[in-house]
């Protein structure tokens, strides 16, 4: 004959669970990692001549160690950094003062004038990196803005928004992030 | 009198605790879900700047991480920067080795999606950083992420 089983007392099942819990509550960490994301160059071919870059298209940054800037050779705000570059990167077409532009076919915009102005970012080593991020922070948002002007106004949202990854591409490639950083060196005494 | 009293007056019923368990199981599952352990003790302090035009750093596996900053026990090992590769104390020329290791702990299609995140304390001299980013250079890990935190509301211009 068998033996009836007892039945299991499930009333404890809630103690063990609120125990797991507890330990996934406290390992738990929720923060999400966010950063600025930048492509570095390849190393410099030693054999490749340098590429002969005309002074209206270069928007010269430097920041020494102290912290301050110096824009297109006079001393510069961090408030104004974004504006500045904005308006150097945006199209001006037949202006001296501005960069080059090309004119460039790229799908989904059709023919649009694409600027050849290029950010040439230079730090001292003993620049802090806070300043070094600020500055890449206000470049960014130059680049973020124009972005989305182009955006608007072809797709009629904010480039943040776009989910049609070809629609990111093009705008991508009608205003790239044309920051050159300058192989290191000490500006200034140290 | 007593055999008019059949109804308590006023008494509610016990709230049934059948379905706690349930309850608890359904939290429990989503922390299990969400949580990320965390792999490495820091030995340097991080601060991370604020910046306003950050991104999200996706797939978590495809990261690896370097650290830069003071070090905690700043009266054993002093105030300067240091690096921090896996759980200890590294200079610049072990990142090119460490680069390696993270590459053939991946899968070989995965390979070129990996990024570098650098945590790098606020104050850290630039030098430190830009030595390690030339060794990046030289290692051909091209992606990098400068860890930064979300600034919530830009202080008035």
């Amino acid at each position: 004959m068998r033996r009836p089983v007892g039945e299991i007392n499930a009333g404890s099942m809630a103690d063990i669970a609120f125990l797991l819990l507890i330990f996934f509550l406290v390992t738990t960490t929720m923060d999400v990692d966010t950063g600025i994301a930048r492509i570095l160059p390849p190393p410099p071919d030693p054999n490749q001549p340098i590429p002969d870059v005309k002074e209206r298209n270069i928007f010269k940054v430097l920041v020494n160690r102290n912290d301050q800037l110096l824009v297109r050779d006079k001393p510069g705000d961090i408030r104004y950094l974004k504006d500045e570059a904005k308006e150097f990167l945006s199209i001006h077409i037949d202006d001296e003062r501005f960069p080059e532009v090309k004119e460039e076919t790229i799908p989904l915009l059709g023919t649009v004038f694409v600027s050849k102005g290029i950010i040439s970012l230079k730090n001292d080593r003993g620049t802090s990196y806070d300043m070094y991020i600020q500055v890449q922070n206000e470049l960014a948002a130059a680049v973020n803005e124009l972005r989305n002007e182009l955006s608007r106004k072809y797709f009629g949202m904010d480039f943040e928004k776009l989910i049609n990854e070809d629609q990111k591409k093009a705008v991508q490639q009608a205003v790239p992030i044309s920051i050159s950083e300058a192989e290191p060196e000490n500006v200034g005494d140290n | 009198m007593s055999r008019f009293k059949k109804k308590k007056a006023g008494g509610n019923p016990g709230i049934s605790t059948a379905s706690l368990p349930d309850i608890i199981f359904m939290l429990l599952f989503f922390f299990m879900v969400t949580t990320v352990m965390r792999e490495t003790t820091l030995l340097v302090k991080i601060k991370a700047p604020e910046a306003t035009e950050v991104q999200k750093l996706e797939k978590k596996s495809l990261v690896s991480f370097i650290y830069i900053g003071p070090p905690m026990k700043s009266e054993l090992y002093g105030t300067e920067s240091r690096i921090q590769l896996n759980d200890s104390y590294h200079t610049v020329g072990d990142i090119q080795e460490f680069i390696a290791t993270e590459r053939e702990a991946r899968d070989e299609v995965d390979r070129k999606f990996l990024t570098t995140s650098m945590k790098v304390h606020g104050e850290t001299k630039m030098g430190i950083v830009t030595d390690v980013k030339q060794e990046l250079r030289q290692a051909g890990a091209f992606k990098i992420n400068y860890s930064t935190r979300k600034k919530l509301h830009k202080e008035g211009l």
